[in-house]
C-alpha cells in the first residue's frame, strides 16, 4: 500500500471534510466546501507533481 | 398591551444559548482535546461531534499504520518540538499509541513522511475543533 496517490486522495478527504464540517453550518454548504477543498487539494498537488516532472534536469 | 399585535413584536434577538462560565468553557476545551468531537457533542452539536470523532482519530490512526513517528519534545531541535506538540494534539490517542508503543517511526518506510503528515495534521484539526467548541461555548457561534 505504498501508493502516493492513494494517500494523497484519502489526506485531501479527511482533511476537506473536517474543514467543511468545521467551517459550515447546514449540510449544502458544508457538501459544496468540502468539494471545493478537495479538489483544490488533488488539483494542487496534481499540478506541482506535473510542473515538477522534469526534475532533477 | 405590547405594540404590534398578538403576543407582542420581537423587539431584540435573543443569543442561541447563554454564554458558560469560565470552569464550563474549560472543561469543554479540556473534553474537546482528549476526545476529537466530544466537546461538540457536550454542546449539542451531535453531526459535527460525530464527524470529527471518527475522521480525526480515523487520520491519526492512518498515520501510524503508514509508519509516522511521534516526535519526543527535543527543544533543541524547534521543529522536532514544534511536531511534537502538534502530534499531542489528539489527545488521549496520542497517549494511547506512547502507552501502546506505537509511533517509533519507519524512517525506512515509503510512507514514513506520508504517516507523520497524518498524524502531525489529525492534531493540528483537532485544536481547531478545541477553538470552535470553545467558540460555540462562549455563545460566538
Amino acid at each position: 500500500m505504498a501508493s502516493h496517490v492513494l494517500w494523497l486522495t484519502v489526506f485531501a478527504f479527511l482533511v476537506s471534510l473536517v474543514f467543511a464540517v468545521l467551517l459550515r453550518d447546514t449540510p449544502r454548504e458544508q457538501l459544496r466546501t468540502g468539494a471545493q477543498v478537495f479538489g483544490a487539494f488533488l488539483g494542487a498537488a496534481l499540478l506541482l507533481g506535473w510542473l515538477m516532472f522534469p526534475f532533477p534536469l | 398591551m405590547a405594540a404590534g399585535g398578538k403576543g407582542g413584536a420581537k423587539t431584540a434577538a435573543a443569543p442561541a444559548k447563554p454564554a458558560r462560565d469560565r470552569v464550563g468553557v474549560a472543561i469543554v476545551c479540556l473534553v474537546s482535546w482528549l476526545v476529537p468531537g466530544a466537546g461538540h457533542l457536550q454542546l449539542g452539536r451531535r453531526e459535527k461531534g460525530l464527524v470529527f470523532l471518527i475522521a480525526l482519530p480515523v487520520m491519526f490512526g492512518m498515520g501510524l499504520y503508514l509508519g509516522g513517528r511521534l516526535f519526543p519534545f527535543a527543544w533543541s531541535e524547534p521543529l522536532v518540538a514544534l511536531a511534537a506538540v502538534a502530534d499531542l494534539g489528539a489527545g488521549l490517542w496520542y497517549f494511547a499509541a506512547r502507552f501502546a508503543g506505537y509511533g517509533g517511526g519507519q524512517v525506512v518506510a515509503v510512507t514514513y513522511e506520508y504517516g507523520n503528515t497524518f498524524l502531525i495534521v489529525a492534531g493540528l484539526l483537532n485544536f481547531l475543533v478545541m477553538l470552535d467548541a470553545f467558540d460555540i461555548a462562549l455563545g460566538r457561534k
